[in-house]
């Protein structure tokens, strides 16, 4: 498929302090002891995607992330690796990197996504509609809601949040209406030529522009080029896009077919609708194309084009890791329900318990945990329905339960840890107490201390 | 009628059991309550006038019969007379299992005027059909009736079900092909609720806006602009008590539905159940009568049809739709085409082609005419060369020889058409002269004024019409009888929009045109928005409008709001009334409490500035009377410190603009209001919180009051102490 991807992944994020910092970039935090980043590479791996852009925040994160794809992904991928600037949102990332954008159509996923959703079926959904962009949906997640979670669940109310407001065509196959942000708490103002063109819209409140989107890459660089304002892919060139699908002169009015001509790779258009046509096993023709028409089904005197949704079924495990709270549920799904996730071939399998981790008498752990290689547990330990990684050294008497604890962390005995999350290189000393807390890497917990829904780190010098 | 009122407050208090027993109640509105039928609506009424040769009203009754309703109440108004005369003599009078009564009202001017007077009636025990006697159906009712009694027995709230039919809109036009303004309805998928009803929504322009509540209550939403109001309405009794509740309500869409979508209060639900292969339409003007005409010569309306209504044997259906009266006189070179009906007793003439048309009984049609998708009633005279091309022509008309008629003509009762007069396109004909205190007033639209005068004229016509119609018979010709109407200002670019004749090609192709120029116009709009990035999205302009609208709205509010109120000083209204007034005052003009609070606040201001006083202390009497009279009016909008704050704000106002005089007393009211307890103390601190940051001149009044706001701050430290 000549298809290029892009990978967001991002590098800073200031709503995953302090989980991560300069030595772990996003895209290298631990999720159930793999990298995040992992698990958008392997789903593009799996779909046979492997023209790959890996687009990173700051040089230092870029160094660190392409040294561990080399590493990991030695066979099978070609990635290039691009660092962008810090802060100038996914449009910038994109508009930065537009030089290397050669495919016909560019898929552009957010690094930060942690779902079995295979991206090849978004991009043949792509193809097949001759869309200008589509956008893959998913449910939204529902977060916090494990049974006896003690971390996050209680303050959650129990109605899932909504992340988007979501205009579908009777079929669910196009996209007409896409509300982001504070816009959702507005009221709703829905294009009437677009109700006119199709006769009606589903109007959902629980789907998830899930961002992964894939993109014509002449539209997408003739939108980056003509609204230089436009800083966020989901905020502005989506909702751009969708907005303006029945009135596109002022997008793609030659200049993109002129520009593909030029390029030579492709058929002619005619050919190219015709090929859509056949794709998409159409006898009928869409709306886009019947309002394209005159009224006396002759010449098109409209510009229009396609903006199609991927929705996946609502069985599929979908959630950005954007939050603490997200992070949380990634680590605990991952481990428990959505354990499909790290099921491959790939050759540093980790079990549920590692190979070589030393369990002291009497300690249990329970299910839905992982622990990583090389790590050991003292006498009389609990651990229940965590993460713990690599090379950890852990007391006696030491109580774990719905937390994470990352690689190389001390934590002496007596330790009671309760849905908080422990970063790298931590020591946490004898009869340390933490419930909801985060701790940042390197830092140390004096003995005795107890702490409550805290975010422990060490300054930064 | 004392008797049979007993009997029904008796049957009310049984058991639901009994309930269901209940035989199948119809309300059948034999009045449109609206003029688009003018001018023939003057002298006769809209259910009456004759659809395929049968009155509209025999098709109503005829669905509501074989749908299994067993009592039907006809809702007579306008011309009711003439209504109860034609229901005595026709069959319907003497049916097994089915009985029509009539009820007639002389002033009642709306369906909700209809509605309430039928709830005094006290005749309907139990859900009911609500029907407007000008709708065409062969549905099957007992599936909704079902969906509605069960939906019933889950949710008391679910007192209504609308039967809507798919039919999407032209895209240029945007009228439904039965001529109604296209209809936004936003529908939840899985219960059928009806969210969002729309029928006039240009006023949002290029956009429709769906409530984020709504948004909020229900995750999959969907947006209809292709179905198509059937105005057959299921209704449970509580309808009626509603009506009668809500006095203001006055159209059956634009009140009362949109008042209950609109009403969270009550929490009262519609539903929709959607027909696919039965029929349903209502002819709700010139355009829809001829959609609905051709569908029921071509029979998709079956068993309402002629041939079925009126008894097999008089009317034979030939090949390709052509209907035939036994006894017709045709000519041997006449043509009469597909999907026509001639009536009995009418004779046609040579050479005369006609097609797609209706002509009704007992005319008299001479040679060489043309006629073509016209409708022609009873007894019309219609003389050699004639050409009618998409024309209503009513009984008794007469055309003399070469008159012409151009698309889209309406000639009433008794017109005469004078020799080789062409009649210009959309005219409309009348021998009764255009009323003329018509206004543009949308009260005036659906309220029928004709009732009364409409029959009056037509008597004195009857006796003698030609010393009027002589002076204006050049209207029409060399001995043509009849006025032509004219059109109004506005209207007139309309009219082809909901006339007989099909839409002409050269405005498609404008409205074409003007959409695209619009499109254009809009997306500069949206496109220089949105290249200031998304902060604010909507395009400045319409906010802009929305605010003055709403601005707007306030002024006539506050204006009322303070009618009310003087009206309850002057009359001693007791406060808890006032309070409902106010209150439905709120819901007609969809303001929030915020809003009664400051309007009731300046009403009360206002007053005591008014009332006579010679200095400040007697003005402070004055105030402090009114505040202590009416505070538990006032307080009963004020729910929550954001109100509270607006009242301050509202004062504020006051003082700067239209009550100077206060301006001194600013911080003594201040006190006044926080002694009654009107206000709470947070409020007043939070006010002077918000104006600490603006500008010096705002501050005017929260320099003089900052010994009390200090004072209060004391107060509450002294409080904390504690």
């Amino acid at each position: 498929m000549d298809f290029q991807v892009v990978v967001l992944a991002g590098g800073n994020s200031k709503k995953l302090t302090p989980l991560i910092s300069k030595d772990v970039p996003k895209p290298l935090l631990p999720v159930a002891n793999r990298p995040l980043l992992y698990y958008v590479l392997h789903q593009l791996r799996e779909s046979n995607l492997k023209d790959l852009i890996v687009v990173v925040e700051g040089e230092d994160a870029a160094l660190h992330v392409g040294s561990w794809i080399s590493k990991t992904f030695v066979d099978g991928l070609h990635v290039k690796i691009a660092a962008v600037p810090e802060d100038i949102g996914t449009a910038g990332a994109l508009r930065a990197i537009s030089h290397h954008l050669t495919a016909k159509d560019i898929l552009v996923v957010s690094g930060d996504l942690v779902s079995d959703v295979p991206p090849g079926a978004v991009a043949a959904t792509h193809r097949r509609h001759d869309a200008a962009v589509t956008a893959m949906l998913c449910s939204v997640p529902v977060s916090g809601s494990l049974e006896s979670g003690s971390s996050g669940g209680k303050d959650k109310t129990k109605k899932p949040g909504r992340y988007n407001i979501i205009g579908l065509d009777p079929c669910k196959q196009f996209l007409l209406h896409i509300a982001t942000g504070s816009e959702i708490e507005k009221d709703s103002r829905l294009q009437k030529r677009i109700l006119h063109a199709v006769g009606q819209m589903e109007i959902r409140s629980d789907l998830m522009d899930a961002h992964m989107y894939a993109f014509k890459r002449s539209v997408l660089q003739e939108v980056l080029d003509h609204k230089d304002t436009f800083q966020s892919l989901k905020q502005d060139v989506v909702p751009y896009l969708v907005r303006s699908q029945l009135k596109s002169e002022a997008l793609l009015n030659g200049i993109s077919q002129a520009e593909e001509n030029g390029n030579e790779k492709l058929s002619s258009p005619n050919n190219q609708v015709l090929d859509s046509k056949i794709l998409a096993n159409a006898s009928t023709p869409s709306f886009h194309e019947l309002y394209s028409m005159e009224p006396d089904g002759s010449a098109q005197t409209r510009k229009t084009h396609k903006c199609c949704a991927y929705i996946a079924s609502s069985s599929s495990y979908c959630v950005r890791l954007n939050s603490i709270q997200a992070f949380m549920d990634i680590n605990r799904d991952v481990t428990g329900d959505a354990d499909h996730l790290l099921s491959d071939t790939s050759s540093d399998r980790d079990n549920i318990i590692g190979p070589s981790p030393k369990l002291g008498s009497k300690t249990t752990v329970g299910p839905h945990c992982m622990l990583g290689e090389g790590s050991e547990i003292g006498d009389k330990c609990q651990v229940k329905r965590s993460v713990i990684g690599r090379h950890c050294r852990i007391g006696s008497h030491v109580k774990i339960v719905n937390s994470v604890v990352m690689n190389h962390v001390t934590i002496g005995d007596g330790c009671i840890i309760q849905g908080s999350v422990v970063c790298s290189n931590v020591q946490l000393q004898e009869r340390v107490v933490l419930k909801d807390c985060l701790v940042g890497a390197g830092f140390v917990v004096t003995m005795g201390n107890e702490y409550k829904g805290e975010s422990l780190a060490r300054k930064e010098k | 009628m004392g008797a049979q009122k007993k009997g029904a407050t008796a049957r009310v208090s049984e058991d639901p059991e009994e309930l269901a027993r209940n035989p199948l109640q119809a309300i059948l509105l034999a009045d449109s309550f609206a003029t688009t039928f003018r001018p023939i609506t003057l002298e006769r009424p809209k259910v009456l006038l004759p659809l395929v040769n049968i009155p509209m009203i025999d098709y109503t009754l005829a669905w509501l019969e074989s749908a299994g309703v067993e009592e039907v109440f006809v809702f007579c108004c306008a011309h009711s007379k003439q209504v109860i005369d034609y229901l005595e003599s026709s069959q319907w009078s003497s049916q097994p299992n089915f009985s029509v009564a009539t009820i007639e009202s002389h002033n009642s001017i709306s369906a909700g005027d209809a509605l309430r007077l039928i709830y005094e009636r006290n005749v309907i025990h139990g859900d009911f059909v609500l029907i407007s006697g000008d709708t065409v159906s062969n549905m099957l009712l007992t599936q909704a009736l079902q969906e509605h009694k069960e939906r019933k027995k889950k949710d008391a709230n679910a007192i209504m079900t609308m039967v809507v039919k798919q039919s999407k809109p032209s895209p240029i036009t945007q009228q439904s092909r039965l001529g109604t303004d296209e209809l936004f309805m936003a529908i939840n998928p899985v219960t059928k609720q009806l969210l969002c009803y729309e029928d006039k929504a240009e006023y949002s322009k290029g956009f429709i806006s769906l409530d984020k509540t709504l948004i909020a209550d229900n995750p999959s939403i969907i947006l209809h602009n292709d179905k198509q109001d059937c105005y057959i309405d299921i209704c449970s009794q509580e309808v009626l008590s509603l009506f009668t509740d809500n006095f203001d309500y006055q159209h059956l869409r634009r009140h009362f539905v949109k008042g209950l979508l609109v009403d969270d209060i009550m929490g009262y639900k519609i539903f929709t159940h959607e027909i696919h292969s039965s029929y349903a339409a209502r002819i709700d003007n010139f355009r829809s009568y001829d959609t609905i005409s051709k569908d029921i010569i071509q029979r998709w309306t079956y068993p309402s049809v002629p041939d079925v209504l009126c008894g097999s044997t008089a009317i034979k259906v030939e090949r390709q739709g052509t209907y035939r009266a036994s006894d017709v006189t045709l000519s041997r070179s006449a043509h009469v085409g597909s999907f026509t009906f001639i009536g009995q007793g009418t004779k046609i003439g040579n050479d005369t082609k006609i097609s797609h048309s209706v002509v009704g009984e007992g005319c008299t049609i001479g040679s060489n005419v043309t006629i073509e998708g016209s409708y022609i009633w009873n007894n019309v005279t219609i003389e050699d060369g004639c050409q009618l091309r998409h024309a209503i022509v009513c009984d008794g008309v007469i055309m003399k020889s070469g008159a012409v008629l151009q698309p889209g003509v309406i000639l009433s009762f008794k017109v005469v058409v004078g020799q080789q007069f062409v009649v210009p396109a959309y005219s409309k004909v009348s021998l009764l002269q255009q009323p003329t205190q018509q206004d543009s007033d949308e009260e005036l639209e659906y309220a029928d004024s004709t009732s009364g005068t409409g029959e009056l004229q037509s008597e004195k016509l009857n006796g003698d019409i030609a010393p009027d119609l002589s002076e204006t018979a050049s209207e029409l010709g060399t001995g043509g009888v009849g006025y032509i109407w004219s059109v109004f200002e506005g209207v007139q670019d309309e009219e082809w929009r909901h006339s007989v004749a099909p839409i002409p090609t050269d405005k498609l192709v404008k409205l074409m045109l003007d959409e695209d120029e619009e499109q254009l116009t809009q997306d500069g709009n949206v496109l220089s928005a949105s290249g200031e990035l998304k902060a604010d999205s909507d395009d400045n302009g319409s906010e802009d409008e929305n605010n003055e609208d709403s601005r707007d709205d306030y002024v006539f509010f506050e204006k009322e709001v303070e009618a009310t109120f003087l009206r309850a000083v002057h009359e001693n209204v007791k406060v808890d009334h006032a309070v409902l007034e106010v209150n439905a005052l709120r819901l007609s003009y969809n303001m929030a409490s915020v809003d009664c609070a400051g309007a009731i606040f300046y009403s009360m201001m206002k007053l005591a500035v008014e009332s006579p006083h010679s200095s400040a202390s007697e003005l402070h009497k004055n105030a402090a009377e009114m505040i202590t009279k009416w505070q538990k009016l006032l307080k009963s909008f004020l729910h929550d410190i954001d109100e509270e704050i607006e009242v301050i704000l509202k004062f504020e106002e006051m003082c700067l603009e239209s009550a100077k005089e206060f301006a001194a007393l600013f911080p003594q009211v201040l006190h006044l209001l926080y002694d009654k307890e009107i206000l709470q103390e947070d409020a007043i601190l939070r006010w002077a919180d918000e104006k600490e940051g603006a500008d010096e001149s705002d501050k005017v009044f929260l320099k003089r009051s900052e010994k009390f706001i200090q004072w209060l701050k004391e107060a509450e430290e002294e409080d904390d102490d504690d």
